[in-house]
């Protein structure tokens, strides 16, 4: 659905994704792990072109995107074709929460306001907060805006969704909610990738498991397999200290 | 020191009250041109538009370094020697022109500064979902900058007020144009003045009290 070429971020002259490549088939559910500072928040932005790679290409559907030649519409596709969900929520402060869902259809797709509604309404009752549809983000828990973060990703109907570490801004008791909401929204085989820490989510959830070091894909497999027979010896003493 | 003439004050007030609704007119207008024209500035330096930026720097510069009556002298005075068909433009367009430029600039930059203020997190969610800059601006960036900057603007709309008092320099009998028309026929001058120093202090300390209270309604709205 998705193929990414070559993909290289450069921050003050250091390499942070030194040529990423990687297929993501539709439907497919993609963990990436890996300690801090390799890139993974990164390799999501550029995805969604919050950063600009210096080099590489996107291919969509066979056609080809240079990342450093992308036009303003090109930039836009692809934003609308991924749903980026932050690790600290990112929920726009003076819209509530049926706002927040609503907002790009209505802004961006250019859908009535009433059936954007209907829709939020929809997502917010799928994700068990109907009734607080008219809260604003300051008024609702870390793990009740993360749900609401997820529904506004959910109501693009993007083909891909981004999430990188979405409870590990949370206070724990917060935690089980936003995965298992992840988790129903996994099974329903929205194609996405996920950058976790919590590792017995991330093998149950996902079918491909990357392992990323240095702002490269070390290793990639199944989780059965990378959980248990990592090939890779930087895999294997990853995983030594977080499991 | 002689007893204040009381009788000509309370005959005074009701006359000058008269000119109340120009001098508000007056700073409305202008308030409202400035607000918009500042948010045009912030956005524009904000998001650094080539050369519109410098132009928009070196126009705030220029009306921030210089007076008030300075400009409004050369929009009434001057530029008319220059462009003819401004000769027709009189005191009251001429003042609400300056004091809209002079404070847009003045404003552009407390706007500037709490866009700048919004949460880098706001941005990024916002282009994240595909909307333009200019969607982000409108719909998420200013909303959020405009509750922060509400109580400066306010202030500046104050100013304004006060501001509009030069205006009788163009030859418009505005507040203090009508007490100054006054107290040159009845030679009390300060029985004049105070009554009109009152009036302005009225409608300041009345605004000041709105003030307060949109503060407390957006810290309540939206709490973050
Ligand atoms: N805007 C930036 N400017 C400069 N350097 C940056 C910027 N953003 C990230 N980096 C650097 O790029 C590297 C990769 O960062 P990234 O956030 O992608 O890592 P990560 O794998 O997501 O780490 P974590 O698990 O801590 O979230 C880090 O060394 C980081 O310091
Ligand atoms: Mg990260």
């Amino acid at each position: 659905m998705i193929q990414i070429r070559g993909l290289t971020k450069i921050y003050d002259g250091v390499p942070v994704l030194s040529g990423i490549d990687l297929d993501i088939k539709k439907g497919e559910r993609i963990a990436i792990i890996g300690p801090s500072g390799t890139g993974k928040s990164t390799l999501l932005r550029c995805l969604n072109f919050l950063e600009t790679p210096e080099q590489g290409e996107y291919v969509l559907d066979g056609k080809s995107i240079d990342v450093q030649k992308a036009k303003a519409s090109q930039i836009k596709e692809m934003r609308l074709r991924t749903a980026f969900v932050f690790q600290n929520y990112a929920l726009f402060a003076n819209k509530t929460a049926r706002e927040n869902i609503a907002e790009g259809l209505i802004t961006v797709r250019g859908e009535a306001k009433e059936t954007a509604f209907e829709r939020a309404d929809e997502i917010l009752r799928d994700i068990g907060l109907a009734d607080k549809a008219d809260a604003y983000p300051a008024s609702l828990s870390g793990g009740q805006q993360q749900r609401v973060g997820i529904g506004r990703a959910m109501a693009n109907n993007s083909e891909l969704m981004l999430v990188d570490e979405p409870t590990s801004a949370l206070d724990p008791e917060w935690v089980d909610e936003v995965l298992q909401l992840l988790t129903r929204v996994a099974q329903a085989r929205q194609t996405m990738l996920i950058v976790t820490h919590e590792m017995a989510f991330a093998k149950e959830i996902a079918d491909r498991v990357l392992f990323m070091e240095g702002g490269r894909i070390v290793e990639q497999g199944p989780p059965e397999k990378i959980f248990t027979s990592p090939d890779d010896l930087r895999t294997r003493s990853f995983l030594r200290k977080v499991l | 020191m002689r007893a204040l003439d009381l009788d000509y004050m309370l005959g005074l007030l009701p006359i000058l009250l008269k000119y109340l609704p120009l001098t508000l007119g007056m700073a409305s207008v202008s308030m409202i041109l400035a607000l918009l024209l500042a948010s045009l500035f912030a956005i524009i330096r904000v998001v650094r538009l080539p050369v519109l930026d410098a132009a928009t720097r070196v126009f705030i510069s220029f009306f921030r370094g210089t007076p008030l009556l300075v400009q409004l002298f050369l929009f009434y005075y001057g530029l008319p020697q220059l462009f003819s068909f401004l000769t027709a433009i009189d005191g009251i367009s001429a003042a609400i022109i300056g004091l809209t430029l002079h404070f847009s600039a003045y404003m552009a930059e407390s706007i500037r500064a709490a866009i700048l203020g919004v949460d880098r997190s706001q941005w990024e969610a916002a282009k994240s979902i595909g909307m333009s800059t200019g969607q982000m601006m409108r719909r998420i960036l200013l909303p959020q900058a405009a509750r922060v900057a509400a109580p400066t603007l306010i202030n500046y709309f104050i100013d304004i007020i006060k501001s509009t008092s030069l205006a009788f320099t163009l030859g418009v009998t505005e507040l203090m144009g009508a007490a100054q028309k006054e107290a040159a026929g009845s030679f009390l001058y300060f029985e004049t003045f105070i009554v009109v120093a009152v009036i302005y202090w009225a409608v300041v300390e009345s605004l000041a009290f709105v003030q307060t209270q949109i503060e407390n309604r957006l810290s309540k709205a939206v709490n973050r």
